[in-house]
């Protein structure tokens, strides 16, 4: 049997689950909209500005490192499985590639890309 | 069409389902049990029925029946789809991580191999990484879709904070593909059931903690950042952005961002526990070659047990630590746990070439 | 036959939803839209046997890049698209590339003289790939052997993103003194 047939007929019953507990937010309870419960929450103030202000550049910075590195991860998967077999040969080459990453983050940590995160 | 097949299946699957939303319920209620007596006061003890107070337990019902009652609104420029969407992604991870883990060994009953895993896939742990990082988006939706801006920081907050500690999540994994050389988590249990032989008498069992130790901190460190479990529940932040990011969520949405966070506390410990402490196996005992009802006792309690434990140590860490100050919580993930992880690569290569060479032994 | 249902359903899933990212107004829609088409392609990469590629394309492309995408989304506020009467400008030029598009690349897959040799994927049996040690083995040992110098490129052109990266996020940012 495919291995995958499991997993869909996992993803059916998180999808049951899921249906059912929206199901339950949904039928239960009272629906009494009126302003006040309807404004943005803050604490009791009224609701100021815009909902969306500009933001820090940092975060853009951090999705991208965290994509990159992400990548690299990727590479040492089949890497690390067959790191027996290839032997001293295997662990130059990955060494060489991590070598190159981890002077990639030494710079990017010099930088002070990751500051005040 | 293999129907016994499909429906051995489908039990797994209900099984699995079934231990994930009640130990995440349970959980709810041990948490403050536990948090009660770390701070030296009772707990729950109002909730009874009939006289019986079993304790609190039926404290997560009344929660439950509470949440489902409440109403739920959605805020005024909210979009609908993506309010109600959020909750279910975000629960989807936990429900669905479980599927790959095997909790019991394998046996033969009717002519049939039937192994206690739910899904033997070729790619294993992969499979818990990728759900998790679709989990991503349950909490981006969430502060984006309520209309709010503090919402809005809270979810970029957490994001960020999650595929922060993405990274060394799978860094760490590295080094047991390393030692056991496969990513099969079946097999990855299997091999946890050999020795270390000191003059041909089995002393210590192969556990994943024991060829790993910094890998096993790294990986607890970073499954209880990226579940933001305290202390690194910051985008939480009870006492700062109110509840960050659902923070214009209430009744069983809420819920299920709750819940979805308990029940991923059962999906870290039982990854943990089939990568690092053995999975279902037994130290000492061969489990393989008991009879078939013993065996799976054995292996369901061990394996349980092993959870329970890793469940308790991650409330106990809760409830001891302060919280984390978000430049702290982004420095531990960027500066300290991926250089770490990194490191732990070659360490891990010239600790498996001084234990024997490249066999696998 | 089970594997033809479901190479259909993931297939009319991967397309309808990549339309759905160019028809969609809203931003997030489409960004959502296109993280469901490439979970579909992942899944029709595990019909091929390619698991590994599956999980990465799930956990790399949808959980990565993606998640980019919806940071930028997020973070610059992009507004939904306004409508138009009538077909969108420049229409015919658009129909005239897409059709070279396509011509392109039939020729491209026809060509025999690109130095490359497609394997034929008989022998991707799941007994045949298991025996051999699994999928992400058999990636492995593609990648250390024939493939080893474009995977040490792919390591530097990560470092170069690295620093393009920082290089310009940090033009946008009052100079700083380094600590």
């Amino acid at each position: 049997m495919n291995p995958y047939l499991p997993v869909l007929v996992t993803f059916a019953a998180a999808f049951a689950v899921i249906g059912m507990f929206l199901f339950f937010c949904h039928a239960f309870g009272p629906k009494q909209t009126s302003k006040i419960k309807s404004d943005p929450f803050e604490c009791g103030n009224p609701p100021s500005g815009p909902a969306h202000d500009r933001f820090a550049v940092r975060f853009y910075i951090v999705a991208m490192l965290f994509l990159l590195f992400d990548i690299e991860v990727v590479f040492l998967y089949p890497w690390a499985i067959l790191f027996r077999d290839l032997g001293g040969l295997g662990i130059a080459e990955m060494s060489f590639f991590l070598v190159l990453l981890v002077g990639g983050l030494a710079y990017v940590w010099w930088r002070g890309a990751l500051e005040w995160e | 069409m293999d129907v016994t097949g499909l429906l051995i299946v489908v039990g797994k699957v209900l099984f699995i389902t079934f231990v994930v939303l009640n130990f995440g319920a349970i959980m709810t209620w041990a948490e403050r049990k536990q948090a009660a007596l770390i701070q030296d006061r009772i707990g729950p003890n109002r909730i009874n029925i009939g006289g019986f107070k079993l304790l609190g337990l039926i404290q997560p019902i009344a929660d439950g029946i509470k949440m489902i009652m409440k109403e739920d609104f959605i805020p005024a420029g909210a979009h609908k789809l993506y309010h109600t969407l959020a909750p279910a992604i975000a629960m989807f991870p936990a429900l669905v991580g479980l599927a790959v883990i095997p909790f019991g060994p394998s046996f033969d009953a009717g002519g049939r191999h039937i192994d206690l895993q739910v899904a033997n896939l070729d790619v294993g742990i992969l499979f818990v990484l990728a759900v998790s990082s679709l989990g991503v988006y349950g909490i981006a939706l969430a502060g984006w879709a309520s209309n709010n801006k503090y919402s809005l920081l809270g979810t970029v907050r957490a994001t960020a904070q999650m595929i922060s500690y993405e990274i060394p999540m799978g860094l760490s994994i590295i080094g047991i593909v390393m030692t056991y050389g496969t990513l099969e988590l079946n097999k990855i249990v299997d091999l946890q059931g050999e020795y270390f032989r000191l003059g041909g008498i089995g002393v210590l069992p192969k556990w994943g903690i024991f060829y790993q130790p910094l890998g096993f901190i790294l990986l607890f460190t970073a499954l209880i950042a990226e579940t933001k479990r305290t202390p690194f529940d910051l985008p939480e932040g009870e006492s700062e952005l109110v509840a960050g990011y659902n923070v214009e969520y209430s009744g069983m949405k809420w819920g299920m961002f709750f819940l979805g966070e308990f029940a991923s506390i059962v999906v870290v410990s039982a990854l943990i526990a089939t990568l690092y402490l053995g999975g279902w196996q037994v130290p000492y005992v061969h489990l393989t070659a008991l009879p078939v009802l013993p065996r799976i006792l054995l292996g369901l309690i061990s394996f349980f047990g092993k959870v329970v434990v890793l469940c308790f140590l991650q409330l106990l860490i809760r409830w001891t630590l302060p919280r984390f100050r978000y430049d702290q919580l982004m420095d531990l993930g960027w500066k300290r746990l991926l250089p770490l992880a990194i490191v732990n690569v070659p360490i891990t290569a010239v600790w498996l070439w001084v234990l024997g060479g490249f066999k696998l032994g | 036959m089970s594997a033809a249902i479901a190479f259909w359903i993931l297939a009319i899933g991967a397309v309808s939803t990549a339309l759905g990212v160019v028809l969609m107004r809203n931003p997030i829609t489409s960004a959502l839209n296109l993280v469901l088409s490439l979970c579909f392609v992942a899944g029709l990469y595990a019909l091929l046997e390619a698991h590994f590629v599956a999980a990465i394309q799930v956990t790399v492309y949808a959980g990565a890049i993606m998640v980019l995408f919806t940071f930028v989304i997020m973070l610059l506020d992009l507004g939904q698209v306004q409508d138009r009467i009538g077909p969108p400008e420049g229409l015919v030029k658009a129909a005239v590339m897409g059709l070279l598009g396509i011509a392109f690349v039939v020729m491209v897959a026809k060509s025999a003289h690109l130095g490359i040799t497609i394997p034929s994927t008989s022998g991707l049996t799941p007994a045949n790939v298991a025996r051999a040690g699994g999928n992400t083995r058999l990636v492995g040992e593609l990648l250390f052997g024939p493939y080893l110098l474009p995977f040490e490129i792919a390591g530097v052109l990560l470092v170069v993103a690295l620093v393009g990266t920082v290089v310009m996020a940090k033009r946008e940012v009052d100079p700083r003194r380094r600590k």
